[in-house]
């Protein structure tokens, strides 16, 4: 397809225009081309009730409970970095997909997909901290599988998971649940894993202090869950790839209501701030690993909040919006001069800019 | 953040702005020359905060938007061959060419890599002797002296791989085209900080003295813009036209010598087309004879695609202040970041990419957010 297709006056594709008719990095960004891909290839063919809620875990009912399921593939690089490595990495991130829907995670598949060449000293080190970070977590690793592609075919290794566990009683959360009126809440400062990842990179040698913050998440919705009435926390995410404002817009368009965030509630370390600063990116945009964005009904927002602030991964936590009748599908921020503009998803990666 | 919140400061900003409204008494346009300094303005909304009759216009300085087009197919074309590895700053790979991008080279096998400093591509030529490393000089006078140390540091290696694709563009020239324009409607100019940086503001106090028009070499911070409309302001209702340093902490008025050296040095003046403007004379820089076996263009002696703008995209106008994004039909319709049609929407700095990133809200639900 031309990247200038002529212009009819009239839009009548539900894809937009321009589409590549190849797969681009930011067709994994978690941003609006992702999403794309999702509605034009995914949704289509496997198109069924579970999938269709498009929540970061599928829920089926099975024997009388509620099963959940999830799976994620990890192709970070490096495969070491301040505050974690891609096994730990791969155990967080399914259980916090089982999580976000106040799922108990219970046992883990996981696959490799190894370069040849890879050192068998790296393998060990990943998988030593895929365990002890399952362990951690208190789930079991009981299936699993390996395949090693051609030198060069891949970036040493990339792990998937899929995790499963059971959801408690007849909780249902959901990001088409958001409604008028709810708080925002959201666990810490955002920002802190992607910045240590780039932190890594070749060509981008800047030190820093920061760590990622890479967790499991699942004992922190436990904590908020207790004590609030059922229903009272409409949905969660964790804002991983696109950031915050990828998952605020999720939610926005999910439920068709709108998101207004005030922007100096918003925490951001120091370094991280530094770092976006220098590098030209945006906090909003950048991925985390051990954070939580939670729709709460207002009458429960405090206790909630003070919940989260008595466990170890929450004591950040704070509301940093509000979900408003007025327009649906899009988030958009009160600066601190009073003025609102639109917080946008991306189209695909930040681009680091010229000058 | 020390040294970035003071210049974030709301209640300084509140009181630049009651300033400013105390000593305007007439309609005014302001157009504030480089896109990163838009970006602020519309970030922070600044726009609705002053004066409804002080009106901002966008200029031409993005550096990614006004690289031309057959520039673009020139860099495609090359970082399509097998033999390269192409490099490039991050904003230049979603630029659409005639009928591709960078970033679709790449998808379809191209070596095409990001770098944030142009010395990293020398590095890469260093450690890849048997590929040709070309690397996509595009900005103005802010990055020109690093892409002049690229090939004196290639120059003083001996590399006989590694080449610079100079699409540099010169920012006076392109004020004294807006000023000489008969549909010029700007009466005061915020020039951009950065680039003063570089080669200090002599030359645009000609433009000012020439043009009885006042220019204020501004930074790019809430307060640093506001700081800028207010001086701006405060000339024109006083029938002044002089330039002032508001950057002071970053530009001096001889700018950085030595950078100007390594700019003299490596490339020379010459005319330049720009996107959705046309050429202006005398308004880019190429690399000087001396240094030919470095030049990308002469090395792979690409023919100029001649390639034109799509005919709806109204880039000229908007580049010249002489419209808005809104303006343009296909703003936000068929002209997205995903699919530009012109380069104002693509790089982050564009001004329409600007208007689409934060204030889309007033075309959707126009009232509701105030």
């Amino acid at each position: 397809m031309s990247k200038f297709p002529e212009f009819d006056g009239v839009l009548t594709c539900p894809v937009s225009v321009g589409v590549s008719e190849r797969i681009l990095l930011g067709h994994g960004s978690g941003g609006r081309l992702s999403a794309e891909l999702i509605q034009s290839v995914f949704l289509p063919a496997f198109d069924n009730t579970a999938l269709n809620h498009l929540n970061d875990q599928a829920i089926v009912d099975f024997a009388g409970k509620q099963l959940a399921i999830t799976t994620d593939t990890f192709v970070v690089k490096p495969l070491f970095f301040p505050g974690g490595d891609i096994g730990s990495l791969a155990v967080h991130g399914t259980i916090n997909d089982l999580a976000m829907g106040g799922v108990q995670p219970l046992y883990l598949s996981v696959a490799f997909i190894l370069e040849e060449g890879l050192e068998i000293d790296a393998l060990r080190r990943v998988v030593t901290s895929l365990q002890r970070a399952a362990e951690e977590a208190g789930v079991q690793v009981v299936t699993g599988d390996t395949k090693v592609v051609e030198k060069g075919h891949g970036d040493g290794l990339f792990i998937n998971t899929t995790g499963i566990g059971i959801v408690p009683g007849r909780l249902h959360l959901s990001a088409d649940q958001a409604t008028p009126g709810d708080r925002v809440i959201l666990s810490g400062p955002i920002g802190d894993h992607g910045i240590a990842i780039l932190a890594q990179r070749e060509g981008l040698s800047f030190e820093t202090t920061i760590q990622s913050d890479s967790a499991a998440l699942h004992t922190l919705v436990r904590a908020m869950l207790q004590g609030v009435p059922s229903g009272a926390i409409r949905c969660m995410r964790d804002p991983t790839r696109g950031g915050l404002s990828s998952t605020a817009n999720e939610i926005a368009a999910q439920s068709k209501v709108g998101i207004v965030l005030q922007e100096e509630k918003i925490p951001v370390r120091e370094e991280v701030r530094g770092a976006c600063e220098l590098l030209g990116l945006d906090p909003l945009y950048v991925a985390n690993e051990g954070k939580l964005v939670a729709v709460v009904d207002p009458a429960a927002a405090e206790a909630v909040l003070k919940a989260m602030r008595a466990h170890p991964l929450g004591r950040e936590a704070c509301i940093i919006g509000t979900v408003t009748e007025s327009n649906r599908g899009t988030v958009v921020m009160r600066t601190a001069f009073g003025t609102m503009r639109i917080v946008d998803m991306l189209p695909g990666d930040q681009l680091p800019r010229i000058c | 953040m020390r040294y970035i919140d003071e210049f974030r400061d709301p209640r300084l900003a509140k009181s630049l702005i009651a300033d400013i409204v105390r000593h305007v008494t007439r309609p005014w346009v302001l157009m504030e020359i480089c896109g990163g300094q838009t970006h602020t303005l519309v970030r922070y909304g600044f726009d609705e905060l002053l004066p409804r009759y002080i009106e901002l216009v966008h200029g031409p300085g993005c550096p990614v938007c006004v690289t031309p087009l057959d520039r673009v197919d020139k860099a495609i074309a090359i970082a399509s061959r097998p033999d390269v590895i192409f490099v490039s700053y991050g904003d230049m790979l979603r630029v659409p060419g005639s009928k591709s991008d960078l970033f679709q080279v790449k998808a379809a096998g191209g070596d095409v890599r990001v770098v944030y400093s142009p010395c990293e591509a020398v590095k890469i030529a260093e450690a890849n002797p048997d590929r040709q490393i070309v690397f996509f000089g595009v900005g103005f006078e802010t990055t020109a002296p690093a892409h002049a140390l690229t090939v004196l540091q290639a120059h003083r290696l001996g590399l006989l791989n590694f080449s610079l694709l100079a699409s540099h563009v010169l920012v006076p020239p392109a004020i004294e085209t807006l000023l000489q324009s008969p549909r010029n409607r700007v009466q005061g100019f915020i020039a951009p900080g950065h680039v003063c940086t570089i080669v200090g503001y002599k030359e645009y106090e000609q433009l000012a003295a020439r043009h009885h028009v006042p220019i204020v070499v501004g930074g790019f911070e809430p307060t640093d813009l506001l700081e800028a409309i207010r001086e701006l302001i405060l000339q024109l209702e006083t029938g002044r036209a002089e330039v002032v340093n508001q950057y002071a902490r970053s530009v001096s008025r001889a700018g950085n010598l030595a950078a100007q050296q390594a700019i003299e040095l490596v490339f020379e003046r010459c005319d330049r087309r720009w996107r959705g403007i046309g050429f202006i004379p005398k308004s880019g820089m190429r690399i000087r004879a001396e240094f030919a076996q470095y030049d990308a263009e002469r090395v792979f002696g690409i023919e100029e695609s001649g390639a034109e703008e799509a005919s709806e995209c109204i880039a000229a106008d908007v580049l010249m202040g002489l419209k808005k994004p809104m303006d343009c039909p296909a703003f936000g319709s068929v002209c997205v970041p995903e699919s530009p049609l012109g380069a104002p929407m693509v790089s982050s700095e564009g001004a329409c990419a600007a208007y689409y990133r934060y204030r889309r809200h007033e075309t959707q639900a126009s009232g509701e957010v105030h």
